[in-house]
């Protein structure tokens, strides 16, 4: 051991690493001290009289995003060059993984992802100080103040807790070999001649994207909730912050979006159990906050439009917050066990104490404002847009509270009567299901709803195409087979949805087409001219569209299971499979292969052509099922090799499940992200008309001055 | 009170006083809906966590209940039909608690304990579905299901677990 020591103490890359060491350490607590110094530089002056001083503190948190590229970009090193001697290097690597891999393990372990999740803080951090400087002048320090608290308080996870850079040394006396920083005494550095290397579940393509969707998603909400918090410190509560946040919040709205379909891609992939959405308390913890942002994406329209619900706005920032922070302890602290119990450590705490103080402090906060988040008008009618988006704020809150009940209740019923109990997929199905069905349907009818005040007479005229559509639909999927209630409810609820919001498209076109304008020209026209709007009903048009994956997938899946031999058949739906041979083989990197060939016939017999399910068992253990899968628009047929006879290769069990319509699911997804990039686009009549009227804002105020 | 907009069919005052009952009242019946569903929903679909020794002492209330029950797998008793692909097999008990077993020396401590120990309590199970490849003597059985009257478990899903030389916990996949 000494002499291998010795022998790699005068090898070049040994030097390296140590420079990578101390440079990520060093530029990790320089960016912690970073964050701290403006922290207290915002706390201990007056900002409206100290220019320079808030312009220091500004600095401080951009400078940030540079040093915490260095941390992450040394972490980065020392995987790619194999330093096994850093803890997490060798837990999160090994001398087998593939190059793009070793540079996504920087977020595949526990300390890895921390850091991971500053570098985006900062980066996002760094865009709002330098694309929002002059605009929001007066909200700014306190923006500063609320994002680098949030920072500061993961980068002292990173530095004392989760420290990605810990070296592991072994006692000389006793031989246990622990991580730590610095070296404790009697000990000497240990170096694994390997890694463990990445969970070979994550070891998957839609890992790689999946986790900084959210990620980016999670650390762009804090965007908006700073500036509420700066509003309400500020006493500038007026529109300002709104308007300036509802495109971060857009933006982070869509990263998280396609952080859940991605998620749900690789779940359907790779865990191998014919579904992409078990109501995982992980899964929950990144749906919550989505929820209650697109509740905010919502009823942020009405205070534009009408100056009211100022509070509840408020409300929905700050919950969208202590979700985001509590989704990331859900994820990283292992408190409940999931897919996803890979990252287990003492966090838990600190996460807490930080939800609890923040969440407290910002309430009492609103409280003081109170008086100044009165609305501007009140409510006239129930039958009216402003209602309706009431009401879908209700539902996304019931939605939300629901899955946090059913998530937290193991831990609860564990505090209360000592006796852990858990609720599984049947309670989201029983309570979500309706609540997101009720959603969906009010998504067709809201957008026909005047402002203000409508009648059920104006609502008739606009609803009875689509709604004789539907009937038409309904009769049409009786005979292609929905012959269940529930299942007619349900393609009856996303067939209206999508007359309806087509039905506002043709009108809008019918308009444009009136004043001479062709089909395409009105039709892009309409769409340029108001992104927000029409992008919105792209999005609808998605979740229509997902919600038949939805509704086809989960009430008509079929699955059975068999043991066959070669040359013997297992019939589903309409398919027939042949069992073909299996072969086994070990590969590279350490994994035991068996490959199962097998035949999908048609009913008359005709081939359809030849699927490969495997399944591949990791040294370290962990098997991995890989589905093979024949999928078309109508059904995924997905077929699981999930038992064999070790021997003589001559028998072998299958589990197949026919899940029709699931690859609307994402379809429906794309055409989701489609419409959020559409109305999230910068739009330059809006950015001009936006900087006029602060200039002449701030002319005004000048004048009265 | 200011009504900066005031529509000319409505009558500010009145019809805001009666508008806002309305909605209070529209608002606390679909909450008091939500709450209902969520309450009857938890009762209905609720699953207990149990040791072997403790679904065997309250095993008359717990009679098709669901349940998630973890256990020591005894192996001479692992029986499996691959035709039928019927799964047989007892258990033996042993503590739940991730900080009993450290406290016991560790999985697979605690799993040879378990089944070398005459007087811990047993539980036969039944499970249809291919035998898992962690399946055998000394392996950690995390199986949901019901208990029929007459003392089997039945097992809907079956998760395996065993003392790996990784310390990482395998992740939850049986669904």
């Amino acid at each position: 051991m000494k002499d291998e020591n010795n022998f790699i103490l005068h090898n070049s890359s040994f030097i390296l690493s140590i420079m990578a060491l101390n440079l990520g350490l060093t530029s990790l607590f320089l960016a912690f001290l970073s964050a701290v110094y403006a922290v207290v530089v915002v706390l201990a002056i007056n900002p409206r009289k100290h220019e320079a001083w808030v312009e220091s503190a500004r600095n401080a948190s951009i400078l940030t995003f540079p040093l915490l590229t260095l941390a992450a970009l040394s972490i980065i090193i020392l995987i790619v060059q194999g330093h096994y001697e850093v803890a997490y290097v060798a837990n999160a690597s090994s001398s087998t993984t593939p190059w793009y891999l070793k540079i996504t393990a920087l977020w595949g372990g526990q300390a890895g992802s921390l850091l991971f999740w500053s570098w985006l803080m900062s980066a996002f951090t760094s865009a709002v100080m330098l694309r929002n400087w002059k605009r929001d002048r007066s909200l700014m320090p306190y923006v500063i103040l609320v994002s680098m608290i949030t920072l500061g308080f993961f980068l002292y996870l990173s530095l004392f807790i989760e420290n990605p850079f810990e070296r592991l040394w072994q006692n000389l006396s006793t031989g246990d070999v622990k991580p730590a920083l610095f070296q404790p005494a009697n000990t000497q550095l240990f170096i694994p001649r390997d890694g463990n290397g990445l969970n070979p579940l994550l070891r998957h393509i839609g890992m790689i994207i999946h986790p900084p969707m959210l990620y980016l998603g999670f650390v762009g909400m804090v965007v908006p909730y700073s500036f509420a918090i700066a509003a309400l410190i500020t006493g500038r509560t007026d529109d300002e912050w709104i308007r300036t946040t509802r495109r971060w919040m857009l933006v982070s709205w869509l990263f998280l979006s396609l952080g859940l379909i991605l998620g749900g891609r690789w779940a359907y992939d790779v865990l191998g159990w014919g579904g992409y959405w078990g109501w995982d308390p992980v899964e929950n913890a990144s749906l919550m906050p989505w929820l209650t942002a697109t509740a905010f994406l919502h009823s942020v329209m009405i205070q534009e439009k009408r100056g009211m619900l100022k509070v509840w706005n408020m409300i929905l920032i700050i919950v969208t917050y202590a979700l985001v922070i509590m989704g990331t302890f859900l994820t990283r602290s292992g408190v409940l066990s999931s897919v996803h119990a890979f990252a287990q450590s003492a966090i838990g705490p600190l996460f807490f104490g930080f939800i609890a103080i923040t969440f407290t402090a910002s309430m009492i906060l609103l409280f003081w404002r109170w008086d100044r988040l009165k609305g501007e008008t009140q409510l006239d009618s129930l039958l009216s847009r402003e209602a309706a988006f009431l009401l879908n704020n209700l539902l996304f809150m019931g939605v939300t509270f629901a899955t946090l009940w059913g998530t937290l209740f193991p831990i609860f019923s564990e505090l209360v009567t000592n006796q852990k109990i858990t609720v599984g997929p049947p309670f989201y199905n029983q309570v979500n299901g309706p609540l997101l069905a009720v959603i969906v349907l009010l998504m067709g009818i809201a957008p026909l709803v005047a402002w203000r005040k409508s009648s059920f007479k104006a609502l008739g005229r606009l609803i009875w195409i689509p709604a004789v559509l539907t009937l038409v639909s309904l009769v049409a999927f009786y005979l292609l087979g929905a012959r269940t209630l529930a299942s007619q409810l349900g393609y009856g609820i996303a067939a209206f949805v999508g007359f309806t919001t087509l039905s506002e498209y043709v009108r809008g076109v019918g308009a444009r087409m009136r004043l001479g304008e062709n089909v395409f020209v009105a039709l892009i026209n309409l769409a340029a001219r108001n992104r927000r709007r029409y992008g919105g009903y792209i999005i609808h048009l998605g979740v229509v569209v997902m919600a038949f994956g939805v509704v086809g997938s989960y009430m008509f899946q079929q699955e059975t299971q068999a043991s066959l031999k070669p040359g013997q058949t297992l019939a589903l739906g309409g398919f027939t499979m042949r069992f073909d041979s299996l072969t086994q083989f070990p590969l590279e990197d350490g994994r035991e292969v068996s490959r199962a060939e097998v035949t999908v016939l048609d009913q008359a017999g005709n081939s359809l052509g030849q699927l490969f399910p495997r399944h591949d068992l990791f040294d370290s253990g962990q098997p991995m099922t890989i589905p093979g899968v024949r999928s078309t628009l109508g059904e995924d047929f997905y077929v699981l090799l999930v038992g064999w006879e070790p021997i003589a290769a001559n028998g072998a069990t299958f589990k197949i499940y026919l899940n029709p319509l699931i690859n609307l699911v994402w379809l429906g997804g794309l055409v989701f992200i489609i419409g959020t990039l559409v109305a999230a686009w910068p739009d330059a009549d809006e950015e001009k008309r936006y900087i006029a009227e602060s200039v002449s804002t701030l002319e005004r105020a000048v004048k009265a001055s | 009170m200011t009504q900066t907009i005031a529509t000319p069919h409505t009558m500010p005052i009145a019809r805001s006083g009666g508008g806002r009952m309305k909605f209070i009242i529209g608002g606390l019946l679909i909450v008091s809906a939500i709450i209902y569903l969520i309450f009857t929903a938890t009762q209905s679909t609720a699953q207990y966590f149990l040791t072997v020794q403790e679904l065997s002492e309250r095993q008359s209330s717990l009679v098709g209940k669901n349940v998630r029950i973890s256990g020591a797998v005894v192996g001479e008793t692992i029986t499996y039909n691959s035709q039928t692909l019927e799964l047989k097999f007892t258990v033996a008990n042993m503590p739940a608690d991730i900080k009993d077993i450290d406290a016991q020396g560790g999985l697979g401590v605690v799993l040879k304990n378990a089944v070398n120990d005459p007087k811990a309590t047993r539980l036969n199970v039944y499970y249809k579905g291919p035998k898992p490849d962690l399946m055998k003597g000394e392996s950690q059985a995390i199986m949901d299901g019901k208990l029929l009257a007459d003392g089997t478990f039945v097992a809907d899903t079956l998760l395996m677990k065993c003392p790996t030389r990784y310390e990482q916990a395998v992740p939850d996949q049986t669904k």
